[in-house]
């Protein structure tokens, strides 16, 4: 219980400290650097597949139904609206919210956290505060990046397995999305962006026993923040479809 | 509880008297995981003044320099630092009093990502007032009190123990704050190593009149505190003459069991018959 209200008063501050001099805007476009291009090739990597395996999969069980010019509209729908959005959060989740917990947290072990309040700064707005608004903003365009990598990934499969024409493929790829799609697909990600950096500061802050405890830290912030994701893009979806009246 | 005295009452205890104290201890208490730490001590620190504070390992010295940063808040009693009630204020404000005073932590925390340059200059940046080559010049003038100005470019990984201790020192007195507080700046080092801490320490206080709280588990850095004076002349570190001694306001503090069992000056010290102070300073 105590942690959970510790763990939400620190994603409070996290963004209140926005309103809220000094702003560290260097700490920022070095984060946004680590988390936005550091992620880049997984996120590459993760979104062309996840699209290849959904046309190859959907494809199948619409050849028996005789619609596979379906193909696209399925691919565009899934990606944008879910796999994109939940596969690029998981995989920045992996790599960046263990990064914060065992970076944050090996700085609360070895004291530079207490020294850094001792010198009189505010460790949630150089160090938080910073990492929560760089992964927001740089997982809202990974996950338009994979989505659009996941779209190719589709149309490659299509077109080289299934015979299918490009320009077919692309175009109802295209007419199918509508805007509550790529709404739902856009806003997705702002939460999780703050899922992963509030879970992983918030771990990395609360390590206590030395290595052992940042490892622990570590691993705690990666299941946390994946099961929060999953858990948050349930209730955003039935959220979302609701205002947009389906259903 | 046999053997163990009251703590001595003695407020401003070998300083003039005159000066208002400028961090005071009333009652603190402070318990982790049930086990009490500190238990209701009271103490003065007064301007100018350095007290030295001993006790066993674990007796609770760094945590008495953690709350007067008011980095803990203590389960029972007032802590004033600079006439301000740290225990009864929020994190905000405590920023800006920190400001006004410099830690030297025990295992130098410093950040092990910056360079040595950024490291000392990170308050500085922090206040964003100062051009750049101020910055640089602030920076050099403290590396060089230490005799550091070689390591600028490198990481706090890259350096001794002892290096470490002293650019932790350098990162402190950076901005010139009017409490000092030391843990350990001599632990686990070689007795020239720690000559060289202690000759730092004695030049800030007598070039910078600053006060300072100094943990210590050797006797003899504080003695050797009480007895030696810098001389800006021949920019060394001098023992007083013997007339002179007890000029220095020096204070020294026995910590035991969560009390304080000794509080005084060096002669207080020197003429106690306790036994286990008696033990401590032999
Ligand atoms: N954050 C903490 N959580 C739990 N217990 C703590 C914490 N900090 C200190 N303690 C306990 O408080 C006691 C005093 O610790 P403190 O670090 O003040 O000792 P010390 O006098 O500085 O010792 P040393 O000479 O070894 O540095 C120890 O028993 C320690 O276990
Ligand atoms: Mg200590």
């Amino acid at each position: 219980m105590q942690a959970v209200q510790d763990y939400s008063l620190l994603a409070a501050r996290s963004l209140s400290n926005v309103f809220r001099a000094p702003r560290y805007f260097a700490d920022m476009t070095q984060q946004a650097d680590l988390i936005g291009f550091g992620s880049l090739p997984i996120v590459v990597l993760t979104g062309f597949f996840t699209g290849a395996v959904l046309a190859l999969n959907s494809a199948n069980t619409l050849e028996r139904f005789g619609s596979l010019s379906l193909i696209g509209q399925l691919v565009s729908v899934g990606m944008v609206t879910e796999l994109g959005p939940v596969l690029t959060g998981l995989m920045v989740a992996g790599r960046n919210a263990s990064g914060m917990a065992s970076e944050l947290g090996s700085m609360v072990v070895t004291e530079q956290i207490d020294a850094m309040r001792a010198l009189g700064t505010d460790p949630t707005k150089k160090l938080v505060t910073p990492r929560v608004i760089s992964t927001i903003f740089m997982l809202f365009f990974l996950t338009i990046i994979s989505d659009l990598l996941g779209l190719i990934g589709g149309g490659i499969v299509a077109r080289f397995i299934f015979g299918m024409d490009s320009h077919q493929y692309w175009s109802s790829a295209w007419q199918t999305l509508m805007f509550r799609d790529v709404f739902t697909g856009l806003v997705k990600p702002l939460f999780f962006g703050f899922i992963i950096a509030t879970v992983g500061c918030y771990y990395g802050m609360s390590a206590r026993g030395g290595t052992q405890g940042v490892g622990r830290a570590t691993t705690q912030a990666v299941v946390a923040s994946s099961v929060l994701i999953l858990l948050v893009d349930f209730f955003a979806t039935k959220l979302l479809m609701a205002i947009f009246g389906y259903r | 509880m046999a053997g163990t005295p009251n703590a001595i009452e003695t407020p401003l205890s070998s300083a003039d008297g005159s000066s208002p104290a400028v961090i005071v201890f009333e009652n603190v208490g402070i318990s982790f995981e049930e086990k009490a730490v500190l238990d209701g001590i009271s103490f003065q620190l007064a301007r100018g003044e350095t007290k030295a504070i001993f006790g066993v390992a674990g007796s609770g010295k760094s945590t008495v320099l953690k709350l007067a940063l008011g980095l803990l808040k203590p389960d029972a009693g007032d802590i004033h630092v600079l006439g301000e009630d740290v225990t009864q204020m929020d994190e905000e404000s405590l920023f800006e009093l920190r400001r006004k005073v410099g830690m030297v932590f025990q295992e130098s925390a410093l950040f092990d990502s910056l360079t040595v340059r950024e490291n000392v200059a990170f308050r500085l940046m922090e206040e964003h007032d100062l051009s750049d080559e101020e910055i640089e010049r602030r920076v050099r003038e403290s590396l060089s009190f230490v005799e550091l100005e070689q390591t600028v470019d490198k990481f706090p990984s890259e350096l001794s123990g002892g290096m470490r201790r002293r650019v932790a020192i350098a990162r402190a007195i950076v901005t010139q704050p009017e409490i000092l507080l030391y843990d350990s700046p001599t632990g686990g080092l070689d007795p020239v190593t720690s000559t060289t801490i202690i000759e730092l320490i004695v030049k800030q206080r007598d070039v910078y009149k600053t006060s300072s709280l100094l943990v210590t588990h050797r006797l003899q850095d504080a003695f050797a505190m009480a007895t030696h004076q810098f001389d800006q002349k021949a920019n060394q570190v001098k023992p007083l003459p013997a007339g002179a001694r007890g000029d220095i306001p020096m204070g020294f503090l026995i910590l035991r069991d969560g009390k304080i069992i000794f509080d005084g000056d060096v002669h207080e010290l020197a003429q106690s018959k306790e036994e286990y102070i008696r033990e401590f300073i032999s």
